[in-house]
């Protein structure tokens, strides 16, 4: 919980590549989208059992 | 004969004379009951893909009641009472849950080109959804009534002021961002959402890229089934 309220109160550190200039916490999060994003595309869907015949 | 059996003997006519029964029948034409509440999907649609779009609906549907307990209770109750925080922290990571799902959703519409099939408005809907609910977070964020929300205010302030909109949008206005959060913005979101979805409900979802290959063409209407006879 210290680690928490420590690491929610201190100010973000960022990196830079030029012009570009990100936040670590949101680095994170757009990564953990984009990581969202291709299981989604690729991680079978339950229930989703292909049936003779079905042409999908 | 009394009212009550009257209404219930009350036929539509076939040809409306008025723009009531236009629109009635604009509606049973795009959106019969079978598109409105549809009971299967196509095969296409079992990816999870697909997930995300229900996902955001899910999540503004937690930010809208959690916004309403914040709304009667008052900041001197969420900022203080162990209650009070929770509704306060649901509201706030609703609304993160809300645009992480809504951003995956948008990568997926994207990279399909979900404008498809005259798809145009169900797309310019949803993109301004997205930017409204900015609007919304960036106001959200500075009527929280805390020392946060008084350095976004002053950060955000620089930056609308740079662009002239400061002018009549003052961030660090709480009475004009407190309006607009709680009732401007949301009612707008709402309208937006809900034609949203309706006009997925009219058009279908989207299929994918490749899935007009292997699905089967659409069923003709009784018109054109005449029409080949």
């Amino acid at each position: 919980m210290e680690l928490a309220l420590r690491l929610s109160s201190d100010a973000p550190h960022y990196l830079s590549w030029g012009w570009l200039s990100v936040s670590v916490p949101n680095l994170i999060v757009i990564g953990a989208m984009l990581a969202l994003f291709v299981l989604a595309l690729v991680l079978p869907f339950p229930g989703n059992r292909r049936k003779t015949g079905d042409r999908s | 004969m009394s009212t009550t059996t009257a209404r219930h003997e009350f036929a539509p006519a076939a040809h409306p004379t008025t723009w009531i029964g236009h629109l009635r029948g604009l509606l049973e034409r795009k959106l019969p009951y079978e598109k409105l509440l549809p009971e299967t999907q196509p095969s296409y649609v079992a990816s999870w893909i697909y997930v995300f779009g229900v996902a955001t609906l899910g999540a503004l549907g937690v930010i809208v009641a959690s916004g309403a307990v914040l709304a009667f209770e008052g900041p001197a109750w969420y900022h203080v009472s162990h209650t009070g925080l929770f509704f306060n922290s649901l509201h706030f990571w609703s609304v993160q849950l809300f645009f992480f799902f809504m951003v995956i959703h948008l990568f997926g519409k994207f990279w399909m080109a979900a404008w498809r099939g005259n798809r145009a408005k169900t797309w310019i809907t949803g993109m301004l959804a997205f930017v409204v609910s900015v609007g919304a977070a960036l106001t959200g964020y500075v009527v929280q009534t805390n020392f946060d929300s008084q350095w976004i205010a002053f950060e955000a302030k620089d930056g609308l002021n740079a662009t002239g909109l400061g002018s009549w949008f003052n961030v660090a206005n709480l009475g004009q961002n407190l309006l607009i959060h709680v009732f401007l913005l949301p009612a707008i979101i709402a309208v937006l959402v809900a034609t949203h979805v309706l006009l997925v409900r009219v058009h279908g979802v989207v299929p994918p890229i490749d899935a007009a290959k292997v699905e089967a063409p659409p069923v003709p209407t009784v018109p054109e089934r005449e029409g080949v006879r």
